[in-house]
């Protein structure tokens, strides 16, 4: 906030300036404030999700770790992360693998009936997810995979893929063809050329995909709780059945867990994007 | 484009001496059969995975078998019973109920025509159970009189308009019950009794309560987008991580968040009580209803109206705000007359997706809205889980994805799909 006013200001422009700046910094509290009030009430020594006396005086006494303790210890929850990740993962492979390849096909400058084709694969992301959700459910119940890993693994990936799609097919935009036609003419085959000339460029955008597709698994609710059981119990799953039954500040203590992890991903999305935009010699 | 060396002076064919045009276009295909390849794999994992789940599920909207799949041969007398001769069907068509709730008997299958049949006559699932537990102890005919004695309903014509009416194997039923309207057992249309009269309610406030997120979304996106786009890079970059952290953070822990904050005994009324605004006997009610699913929603939904604000506004060059004041413009009817309709596509793009977003929202309403703040989605899950009234929660899907539908071509004649960002 240290631009200078032009002399020439007046106290009104002034005023309205100032005024601005604090409006815009209530906004941001807006957003800010909800996830970091989270954090100090998940230390909270009483089953409530509020401030006691003793919290708001600091006193030791009013905090305590037995949420984290109670997250750490309790069998609901370690299977719940178990799950998370390991769906996470399996359907972030799937989309991955299958995103890029249907990215670099769409990117091909003669592919036919490309608006309709990019339509259709990124509809997952634009279907009502309870749509998507109800569907999954009665087909994947007809087919035995309702309440199976593998049904949940299917299902997420094939929400994930859209935004595999969307960030290979960002990456593509600034590639260079005549690469591929100059690593050809020195004698490197398909194969050679994919991965020495093509991957290597295109990581940024597959690893940033990839990690959407990561974090739409792993923060997925709507579709687990239609296509999963308790056998499949993601931390959303079990954070959605706490809201409903029984509100423990266990919690919130997940939830500042999850904030963490979000913040990790942010840096390393941000992170991933610089280097991209140096690759391609954009100014920051 | 193999083998394609043209010299100028050689007539147009390739060295094996094919016409240029048949070769190139033979390449062409090849290259668009190739890329079609590569995007093969996932387009027929994508039909598996989801697009066939989801056209099963919209069938049942319209697909209704379950009365000419379980009463066959009283459906084929009824054809030529008129509904309207005021006249009960004659000896024949009571003879075939007879057959058919015999032939269903050991499974109990007659009780699912009763329990369909129900949703549109009130009263049939108990006839049907009860005429499935007595009927099939009759020996011979006639069967006319014996039915009736069952139950009187068999003697109303009522009863067998309603069988004759949903006989057929495709229904629009569904979508007039999506849209409070219903078929009366004669076969009219006619608006549901006031009571029942739910769905086009549900519809106006889930469009409405979308439409006011949206609005507050933009109230609020607007400055901070402004903001971000005329600060310098460094600084805004700093506090785009402020918009990017929300974005990021699970939908749950922002739910749950606003659970702590809003709840009776949560962080907000908490700090008025203190602060003496209001007494602690009148603690706020502002969850479990609209106002939670509003406030909640509106900061679950604020990052995707302010990053395509701000990647409009960062385009727009700083010059013409300087250019309109040192013309002799007012800074303020600068910025309404130069500067905002230049965001005009970033207000579409933005408006647009939230309000996408926001007409398919269903964990935060589940969980905030209580009762006067859920939307269409809730009761889509409803029908699906509790209710089992699959055909209407499919009607109602349809409807949903229909509006989806239309709102995302308009999002795609402002935006262009390709020009999506994320993150």
């Amino acid at each position: 906030m240290k631009s200078k006013l032009p002399p020439y200001t007046t106290p009104l422009e002034r005023i309205w300036h100032y005024l601005f700046r604090i409006i815009c910094g209530l906004i941001f509290l807006f957003l800010i404030f909800p996830i970091l009030v989270i954090v100090p009430l998940s230390f909270n020594a009483v089953p409530f999700f509020t401030f006691t006396p003793e919290m708001l005086s600091f006193n030791p006494e009013g905090y305590s770790l037995r949420w984290y303790e109670d997250f750490f210890t309790n069998l609901n929850w370690r299977g719940a992360v178990n799950n998370s990740f390991i769906i996470a993962i399996f359907s972030t492979l799937i989309a991955t693998s299958l995103g890029t390849v249907a990215a670099l096909g769409l990117s091909r400058r003669e592919v036919p009936y490309r608006t309709m084709l990019m339509a259709i694969l990124i509809s997952p992301m634009i279907v009502p997810l309870i749509i998507s959700a109800c569907g999954m459910f009665f087909f994947y119940s007809r087919i035995n995979l309702q309440g199976t890993h593998l049904g949940v693994i299917l299902a997420h990936a094939a929400l994930g893929t859209p935004f595999v799609v969307i960030t290979v097919t960002a990456t593509l935009v600034g590639f260079d063809r005549s690469l591929i036609r100059a690593a050809n003419s020195l004698g490197a085959d398909g194969v050679t050329t994919f991965f020495k000339i093509v991957v290597p460029l295109i990581l940024p955008g597959v690893i940033s995909g990839a990690l959407f597709a990561f974090i739409t698994s792993f923060d997925e609710v709507v579709v687990i709780l239609f296509v999963g059981s308790f056998e499949q119990r993601t931390i959303p799953w079990q954070m959605f059945s706490g809201i409903r039954e029984h509100i423990s500040p266990t919690i919130l203590a997940v939830a500042t867990l999850l904030v963490l992890v979000s913040v990790l991903l942010l840096t390393s999305i941000e992170l991933l994007r610089r280097r991209t935009e140096r690759l391609r010699g954009v100014r920051t | 484009m193999a083998n394609s060396a043209v010299h100028p002076d050689q007539p147009l064919t390739t060295a094996d001496g094919v016409p240029l045009k048949t070769a190139l276009s033979r390449a062409l295909r090849r290259d668009k059969m190739k890329s079609l390849a590569l995007v093969a794999p996932l387009f027929i994992f994508l039909g598996l995975t989801f697009l066939v789940p989801i056209g099963d599920m919209l069938w049942r909207g319209v697909e209704d078998p379950i009365v000419s799949t379980y009463l066959p041969k009283t459906v084929e007398q009824l054809k030529q019973w008129d509904a309207t001769s005021g006249e009960l069907p004659d000896e024949s068509t009571y003879e075939a109920l007879v057959e058919d709730v015999k032939a269903g008997a050991p499974e109990k299958l007659i009780t699912r025509v009763g329990k369909r049949l129900n949703y549109e006559l009130p009263g049939m699932n108990s006839l049907f159970r009860k005429s499935q537990r007595r009927i099939p102890k009759f020996d011979e005919g006639p069967y006319k009189e014996a039915v009736i004695k069952v139950d009187k309903k068999w003697g109303q014509l009522e009863t067998w308009q309603v069988i004759k009416t949903f006989s057929p194997n495709l229904t629009a039923g569904y979508f007039w019950a999506a849209i409070d309207l219903q078929v009366t057992p004669a076969g009219d249309l006619q608006l549901q009794d006031e009571k029942s009269r739910i769905y086009l309610k549900l519809f106006w406030r889930t469009l409405y309560l979308s439409g006011l997120i949206t609005l507050m979304t933009l109230i609020l996106g607007y400055p901070v987008a402004y903001l971000l786009a005329t600060l310098p890079l460094k600084t805004s970059n700093l506090l785009l991580m402020l918009v990017l952290l929300p974005f990021w953070t699970s939908l749950l822990v922002r739910t749950t968040s606003w659970i702590a904050m809003l709840q009776r005994e949560g962080v907000l009324n908490d700090i008025m009580v203190a602060l003496n605004i209001i007494e602690n006997e009148n603690r706020l009610a502002m969850i479990h209803n609209a106002t939670g699913t509003v406030v909640a929603m509106t900061h679950i939904l604020l990052p995707f109206m302010i990053l395509p604000l701000y990647s409009v506004m960062k385009t727009i060059p700083k010059s013409y705000m300087r250019a309109a004041v040192s013309l002799g413009a007012h800074p303020f009817s600068a910025f309404f007359k130069v500067y905002a309709p230049n965001t005009i596509p970033g207000i579409g793009a933005g408006g647009i997706l939230v309000f996408i977003l926001a007409i398919g929202y269903y964990i935060t309403p589940a969980l905030v809205g209580g009762t006067s703040g859920t939307f269409i989605s809730n009761f889509i899950a409803y029908h699906v889980s509790v209710s089992l009234n699959w055909g209407l929660a499919a009607a109602l899907g349809i409807i949903l994805l229909g509006l989806v539908l239309v709102l995302y071509l308009l999002y795609d004649r402002i935006v262009g799909v390709d020009n999506m960002k994320l993150g």
